[in-house]
């Protein structure tokens, strides 16, 4: 009893009480997060599967070299980068025209724009089963339109080009309102008088985006394109159920060969030295992320 | 400049917007229309777009006969929605209980060294997902966690746990310290400045951040996929289980799981689009 009052009032000294706020967030996030996180760390220099019950044996970084030297990695690792620069470019694009036609005020925008803001909101699974819907050769969508022009059935996914497009296009279908929403929040914080302004001035449609508008959007956009850019970069879920990687490996992204190599071929430590490669990617995007919005913060300070 | 009666974007602008809204909605209205077509509808081509609106499809979510069968059989569907339902609900729970004081520790007694611990947190979030399951794998697998509520419910817990701690530090930060200071000077304890005046002021936020949370376990995939048995199966892997091999997917059937699953979601995105950019952000964007 004495001993745990005296800890007690050892817990709640107010000298502690900010670490003892955040202790047990920190708990939780060390033993489910970064324990994990140091042991994959140090599997990556052993050997080991996890099918079988050979112990782990220690390699150095044999892991690393097989990973970079045989794996596909480059090939994943460039998939990706396709995926991300289309996904993202489309996004951006049409995010922007989007949020430049719902930043006026208009009857019935409210619904409207929950119609656009939907799909951002559902299941990467709901997402992929759709879009498998839409491309299926048979009765889906896509292929009856062609059809009707070429009169063939139509199959997208079977060709790594197209593969890729379906991918790119699902993706970027349910993250552009993403885009748009961030644009959105720009727009909207451009005060008025400036366009009262450059309208007295004759300010041309053009002038006016670059000098008034688009300081105001910029650092957003940064913003939508970095996060976005992490987002994409861990692309799994729509690309396992849509194409599975395939055909062949032409839409195995990074998150699919990882999930391949530990989860199909048990070549666990390998998938570990992989994930430690793609870790160091999202850090250094994740920095930047946080920079720029240090920066905004203090830019409207 | 003349007012227009329409609004500043105008006839012109508000009939683009529609239109644009309709496309873009359009594959979610897709979805709903096959829902509700009979298995002949959804195969026909042409697309029937005029039909006779059927509920046999969402009847197959929890009773439909197998292969080679005409008997029905109940298809554990119910228990993968009591699972989903279930497991976020719990973790979402822990996590916001969790979050929220360290939200609150963070935003009114910084540490040493803050910032880089909130970063730490962001990043345990952005990090893929991918490189902890492997280890997370083998240790559910040597501790017995695998399959059990507990350890689907500690993940999530632990996955919504940065995402809660961003979005309430984010509305602590925007509230007015000086009440606070002011009922401290007469002589409130922290616990009821904490209980009586912060978080009575954060309702909304807690209320926000619990839905976001919900939505992002509720839609969850890789974790699902590889820890959870066929009882603690949550509603995205027992649905991508139902597309099984590349031929005879049964569309209409999925159609109809994928709505169940929408109804909940398209409610919150039009009660909560105003908080919408800072959820969809983690926090990290307030406006």
């Amino acid at each position: 009893m004495n001993n745990n009052s005296g800890f007690l009032a050892w817990v709640m000294d107010p000298k502690r009480r900010g670490p003892m706020l955040i202790a047990p967030a920190i708990i939780v996030l060390l033993l489910i997060n970064i324990v994990p996180l140091m042991w994959s760390f140090g599997l990556s220099f052993f050997k080991y599967r996890a099918n079988t019950l050979k112990p782990p044996k220690f390699s150095w970084f044999y892991n690393y070299e097989k990973v970079v030297q045989k794996e596909g990695i480059w090939e994943a690792l460039q998939t990706t980068a396709i995926i991300v620069a289309g996904s993202v470019g489309v996004q951006m694009v049409l995010g922007f025209l989007l949020a430049l036609l719902f930043a006026k005020k208009f009857p019935l925008r409210r619904i409207l724009l929950m119609f656009v803001l939907t799909p951002m909101m559902l299941s990467n699974v709901a997402v992929a089963i759709y879009f498998k819907l839409f491309y299926e050769p048979e009765f889906g969508l896509l292929s009856q339109f062609v059809q009707s022009f070429t009169g063939e059935m139509y199959v997208l996914l079977a060709t790594p080009a197209g593969a890729l497009i379906g991918v790119i296009v699902a993706d970027a279908w349910q993250w552009t309102p993403f885009v748009m929403l961030l644009v959105l929040a720009g727009l909207v914080s451009v005060p008025k008088h400036l366009y009262e302004a450059a309208e007295i001035d004759r300010m041309s449609w053009w002038r006016t985006f670059t000098t008034i508008t688009f300081p105001y959007v910029r650092s957003l956009l940064l913003l939508a394109v970095l996060f976005r850019t992490i987002e994409t970069f861990k692309i799994f879920d729509l690309v396992f159920i849509l194409t599975n990687g395939g055909p062949g490996t032409a839409t195995e992204t990074i998150g699919v060969l990882v999930y391949r190599t530990a989860f199909q071929f048990f070549r666990t430590s390998s998938s570990a030295a992989m994930g430690y490669i793609l870790l160091f990617a999202v850090i250094v995007l994740t920095s930047l992320y946080l920079y720029v919005i240090k920066q905004r913060e203090s830019e409207e300070m | 400049m003349k007012k227009r009666a329409i609004g500043e974007a105008g006839w012109g602008g508000t009939a683009i917007a529609a239109i644009v809204g309709f496309i873009y909605f359009f594959p979610v209205l897709f979805i709903i229309l096959t829902a509700f077509r009979s298995r002949s509808d959804t195969l026909a081509t042409p697309p029937k777009w005029i039909f006779t609106p059927t509920l046999e499809n969402f009847y197959h979510i929890f009773y439909r006969s197998m292969a080679n069968s005409t008997e029905y059989v109940a298809t554990g569907f119910h228990m993968y929605f009591f699972n989903s339902i279930y497991i976020s609900g719990m973790s979402v729970l822990l996590a916001l209980i969790i979050g929220t004081l360290a939200a609150y520790g963070f935003s009114r007694h910084p540490l040493k060294g803050n910032d880089t611990y909130l970063f730490i947190i962001l990043t345990t979030r952005m990090l893929p997902p991918i490189i902890v399951i492997v280890p997370i794998f083998l240790i559910f697998r040597v501790t017995g966690l695998a399959g059990t509520y507990t350890g689907i419910i500690l993940i999530y817990t632990c996955f919504n746990l940065p995402f809660s701690i961003w979005m309430m530090k984010s509305f602590f930060d925007e509230l007015n310290t000086e009440i606070e200071d002011a009922s401290r000077m007469d002589g409130a304890t922290e616990r009821s400045v904490f209980f009586g005046i912060c978080i009575p002021q954060v309702k909304a936020g807690l209320a926000a951040t619990s839905v976001f949370a919900l939505i992002l376990t509720w839609n969850e995939f890789l974790f699902a996929l590889l820890l959870t048995n066929k009882i603690t199966r949550t509603m995205p892997p027992a649905m991508a289980r139902t597309i099984g091999g590349e031929i005879n997917v049964d569309y209409g059937l999925l159609a109809a799981m994928i709505c169940l699953f929408l109804i909940p979601i398209l409610l919150v995105t039009y009660l909560l689009q105003n908080q919408l950019l800072r959820g969809v952000t983690f926090g990290t964007i307030k406006k």
